[in-house]
């Protein structure tokens, strides 16, 4: 009786451990970034023998190996962008330390990677959307003008400057944090998460017709005939998009 | 009315009360208005960096400035700031700052090779003046020198200049803006016969296109950029068109981008001019009222020391004009054809067509931009020139939009180094020192006997470095710059001067900068708002401030220790006796009392300063010299624009500034000028007159052709690259104000090499990897950057040179335009290697 009580406490010990252990698997903290070549954490974690051998290798010191106090599964690697980002080293040292595959060792050019995803998290306080000319990030920015491009705006308020306003690109933003690193507010209004928080997913249901366009290189229905408008002279009709305008002479 | 921290609480309880009450309590309001103010008070003042001239509020609790917003109702800015700007609040709050002068000592005597050693004042000016009799008793007046400062306050310069040139009688001054604009002076003065552009920043409103020569506007004038951007987003039709000698980010905007070989840009420039002629699109008119032909001397060699191998091949020297006719103008530029200038220049055809078709056309109305690119160049006045060709050809000049635009880098290039005249052949408002009746004038607006100032012009900045080295400068004062960091070819021409045994060098700055430790005594300073100032941006704006705070510590300001080293002469000790004897009552005076006390400076009474709302501000050199000394010395120094032989160079007076968000000069009866030359807009150009450079004696502009010349050094087998050396936003020049700024640290913390990938892999070098780049004087090392915000082509390297554990002036050559004696820091030879 006294043994079989025992038992169910120790059952039930290590299904709390479990639970702590599986909710760390599944909720990586938004600060902790992983190392190149992380698909996505679960099969990671599945792979991941926790040898610290990428941390060794890395020549910067960016990784570390989580603690207990971490909150992220003991013994993994990871980093913290605002403390030191990735250098995306172009021999990627970490993946061709990693013994079990856990970071992919098909990762060969670092701007594939995808350690996370730059995300403007606050517009009030990020300078350039004032129209400041800060624009750090950009310029840090490893992959400048494909993984962070500025989109220029006219600035209403003053009349006569541009507000340069920060864009992340998914598709080239490798996470690799220098933005949020060199972000100079007192709190980075630039950070880093792990794609899974990052990302939003359109509906399955829909797409968005110029990209579609785009991607097959040509209208997916009949291109629109061509249009003849009843004019006044002097004046053109462009379909494109500009609607009624001047005909002005080249 | 001032309010404790009791009396606001107190206040503050009985309005909440009354507010719960709801009643009002007559006089609370403006009781707590004063003591909100008594909390953060906000005055206005110019941004502390670059020549743009943003203004910025300045906010000040408890002695201290604790925060700065945008001014929003500055025309330039409109309340927006650079990342610089943003972090201004923090530049006088470093950890080292220097509270106390520092003396090289062994055994509690000054040596040379002695240990810094803190002294008071007393001490370090007895031995600063100990050094400087010295000097001049035993080699005369061209043994002493000061190295200042285009980031020195209007009346510093000012003070500078007539202690130099009056009291010591030494033209041995010459200001940092000389490795910075002194090219674009120089071709104001050979085409206008006046200094400084003749258009203003809404140029980049009413302009339809814009041409970048050789500057990065991007970074270096950061709101300017973001107006230029505005005009291309919001105007249709406009474009941008940007040369440089490599990717910079101003081609994101730009929709003609054009990287050209290093010094090609001469070339490019007589390109156009060739294709406005070969197509007609000259303006006759303009031309024939207001344009001379001219050609200047070739083959003038490229400033370096006489013995240079290089000098010795010259054929031609100096500047000389020759008067030539439009046909043989046009033939001079013929050679320049497209197919010539493209292969020359390694830009396509397409692009140099584009360029040249948009200065031709009548229709569009064109600003050039141009800063360093330009400026930093063995031929900088020539190319400055070549661009006023362009624009006088076609008439588009003086008229908004229509603009050829010198920009400068510092914030008071203008108003203090050139406006103040403080180079070695200048005086103020464009007067200088080798024409009679200009010393003639500066004399009598000075009270100084006729002969007082020196004919022969004194030691620009590397000639200063030379003869430092040579042992021929002796007692030199270096104030408000960074000079060992910034001057050309540190290893042999820069360093050894401040080391030589015979030299007694005094550094004057806020932090130990790089210059400050090479130095034998260094004075700690007072910076931007701890003093009142007053700084002149590009487009001729003056501004000024209060003084927002005291200086740490036993700190003073330039103007203070210019001023009181004056007080430790006496006129005996510095003039000859002919000299006094031409004016018997300055005998037994002080340098101090002759120009100082002199009645006009020393005419307004101490006071205490107050803004409109009533707030009080403090004024150091006030409480310590007992007169309004920055207005006495603004109002003489005003008399020169006034009533001097040069006309057009009016400023406002004194206490008008201290109430405008800057003025543009010339100002006449309080109106500002915009666009100078141009009846209308310009009151020194009368009624039916048109257009007038009145700067000239006949009133014409002068079109003068100069060829392509090679640059000093190009690569070779074995120093492969061009070296280019520039600025990033972040970082203001040396570094020394803003990487003690820790997020501006952060944000580019270390210089880089920016270089092609290309060029990397060759030599087995990737991205992060720590190289050495050479050059035929030097060598430092540091990370390669292949990636990032500039893109070179291959065949040339970039490197930065705020870095002061980096310095890329060991690589740096001394060769500089022999008109200008501006350096060439955009162009030298280096190679790369694995470290």
């Amino acid at each position: 009786m006294q043994d079989t009580a025992r038992t169910l406490c120790g059952v039930s010990l290590l299904g709390l451990g479990l639970g702590v252990y599986s909710r760390q698997t599944h909720s990586l903290p938004a600060t902790a970034l992983r190392p190149p070549g992380v698909k996505n954490e679960k099969d990671f974690l599945s792979a991941c023998v926790r040898c610290g051998l990428c941390v060794r290798d890395c020549p910067y010191d960016i990784l570390k190996l989580s603690t207990f106090s971490d909150d992220i599964a003991l013994g993994t690697p990871y980093f913290t962008a605002r403390k030191i980002p990735c250098e995306m080293c172009e021999d990627i040292p970490c993946v061709k330390a990693c013994p079990t595959g856990a970071l992919d060792k098909e990762l060969t050019n670092i701007d594939d990677a995808r350690m996370g995803l730059a995300v403007i998290v606050d517009h009030e306080t990020c300078l350039n959307y004032q129209g400041l000319r800060c624009d750090v990030c950009h310029r840090v920015c490893p992959l400048i003008n494909k993984a962070i491009t500025l989109e220029p705006r006219h600035n209403e308020r003053s009349g006569k400057h541009t507000l340069f306003i920060p864009v992340v690109h998914s598709d080239s933003c490798t996470g690799c944090g220098k933005c949020e690193r060199a972000c100079v507010l007192e709190e980075a209004a630039i950070k880093i998460f792990p794609l899974k928080l990052a990302k939003g997913e359109l509906g399955h249901h829909y797409r968005l017709g110029w990209e579609e366009k785009e991607k097959a290189g040509k209208s997916l229905v009949t291109p629109d005939q061509e249009h003849k408008y009843n004019l006044p002279e002097g004046l053109k009709y462009e379909h494109e998009g500009q609607g009624l305008m001047k005909d002005l002479p080249e | 009315m001032k309010l404790s921290r009791r009396d606001f609480i107190k206040t503050n309880a009985i309005a909440a009360t009354a507010t719960a009450a709801g009643i009002t309590i007559p006089g609370i309001d403006s009781a707590m208005a004063q003591a909100g103010s008594n909390k953060i008070r906000w005055d206005k003042a110019a941004c502390r960096f670059c020549g743009t001239g943003c203004s910025v509020l300045v906010g000040t609790k408890e002695g201290r400035v604790v925060a700065t917003q945008g001014d929003p109702d500055a025309p330039v800015n409109r309340g927006l700031n650079c990342i610089k700007g943003y972090f201004l609040s923090k530049i006088m709050y470093g950890k080292d700052r220097l509270t106390k002068p520092l003396l090289r000592k062994t055994d509690g005597k000054y040596d040379k090779e002695g240990e810094f050693t803190e002294v008071s004042w007393d001490e370090a000016f007895d031995v600063m003046a100990e050094k400087w009799k010295d000097a001049l008793k035993k080699k005369g007046p061209t043994s002493v020198g000061m190295f200042g400062s285009g980031q020195w306050t209007v009346w510093e310069g000012y003070a500078a200049s007539k202690l130099l040139k009056a009291g010591f009688r030494s033209n041995n001054l010459d200001p940092n803006a000389r490795h910075c604009m002194a090219s674009a002076v120089g071709a104001f003065m050979r085409a206008f016969g006046a200094d400084e552009p003749m258009g203003c920043y809404d140029d980049l409103e009413h302009a339809d296109a814009f041409v970048l020569w050789g500057a990065n506007m991007a970074e270096m004038h950061p709101i300017l950029w973001s107006r230029l951007s505005d005009t291309r987003l919001t105007k249709p039709g406009s474009s941008v068109h940007v040369l440089s000698t490599f990717k910079h980010r101003c081609f994101d905007l730009a929709d003609n981008g054009m990287v050209f070989t290093p010094q090609t840009d001469l070339a490019i420039a007589n390109y156009i001019a060739h294709y406005i002629i070969e197509n007609n699109a000259y303006d006759k008119k303009f031309i024939e009222s207001n344009v001379n032909f001219t050609k200047t001397v070739t083959d003038i060699g490229y400033g370096l020391r006489p013995e240079h191998p290089l000098e010795k091949k010259k054929t031609g020297t100096g500047g000389k004009l020759t008067a030539i006719s439009f046909e043989e103008y046009k033939k001079s530029v013929a050679k320049y054809d497209l197919e010539y200038t493209s292969k020359l220049s390694n830009v396509p055809k397409k692009n140099l067509l584009e360029l040249a078709k948009l200065y031709a056309d009548p229709k569009k109305k064109v600003t050039s931009f141009w800063t360093m690119g330009f400026n930093q160049h063995t031929r900088g006045v020539w190319v400055n020139g070549l661009v006023y060709n362009i624009h006088l050809l076609t008439g588009k000049i003086s008229e908004p939009g229509n603009s050829p635009f010198s920009l400068t880098g510092q914030p008071s290039a203008c108003g203090t180094a050139r406006e103040v005249g403080t180079f070695a052949h200048r005086l103020p408002a464009d007067l200088v020192v080798n024409n009679k009746d200009h010393r003639d004038f500066a004399e009598k607006v000075w009270k100084l006997p006729e002969g007082t100032i020196p004919e022969k012009p004194g030691y620009h900045a590397v000639l200063q470095n030379r003869m430092l080295k040579d042992g021929k400068l002796n007692a030199y004062w270096v104030m408000c710059n960074n000079n060992v960091q910034a001057a050309p070819n540190f290893n042999e021409e820069t360093y050894p001067g401040y080391r030589n045994p015979e030299n007694f060098i005094v550094t004057s700055d806020p932090y130990p900068t790089v210059t400050a430790m090479a130095s034998d005594l260094i004075l700690p300073t007072a910076m931007w708002t701890e003093k009142e100032g007053a700084y002149g941006n590009a487009e001729r704006r003056t501004q000024f401030w209060r003084q927002q705070v005291n200086a740490p510590g036993e700190a003073k300001s330039d103007l203070w220790q210019i001023v009181e080293f004056s007080k430790r002469f006496k006129i005996e000790e510095v003039w000859p006796a002919d000299l006094i004897a031409k004016q018997p009552g300055v005998k037994g005076k002080t340098l101090y009392d002759v120009l100082f006390k002199n009645g006009q400076v020393d005419k307004y009474p101490k006071q205490q300063i107050t803004d409109e709302a009533g707030n009080q501000y403090a004024n150091s050199e006030m409480d310590d010299f007992g007169f309004y000394l920055q207005k006495g010395l603004f109002e003489e120094y005003r008399t020169f624009g006034t009533q001097g032989p040069k006309i057009g160079h009016d400023l406002g007076e004194f206490d008008a500034y201290h109430k405008a968000r800057g003025m543009r000069w010339p100002v006449v009866d309080g109106k500002e000028t915009l666009w100078r030359y141009r009846e209308g807009f310009d009151p020194f150009v009368k009624k039916g007159e048109g257009v007038k450079f009145y700067g000239q004696k006949d009133g014409k502009a002068k079109i003068i052709f100069a060829p392509y010349e090679p640059a000093a050094e190009s690569p070779d087998k074995e120093y492969d690259l061009w070296l280019s050396t520039g600025r990033v936003l972040e970082h203001w020049h040396s570094g020394s104000m803003t990487r003690r700024v820790p997020e501006l640290y952060r944000a580019f913390p270390d210089a880089v090499m920016f270089m092609h990938p290309e060029d990397a892999k060759k030599r087995g070098l990737r991205r992060g990897m720590v190289a050495k780049v050479a050059s035929r004087r030097g060598d430092i090392s540091l990370r390669v950057e292949t990636r990032g915000r500039n893109r070179p082509p291959e065949g040339l390297v970039f490197v930065p040179w705020f870095d002061a554990g980096r310095l890329i002036n060991k690589l740096t050559l001394d060769a500089t335009d022999p008109l200008s004696k501006e350096t060439d820091y955009k162009k030298c030879a280096v190679k790369v290697e694995k470290v």
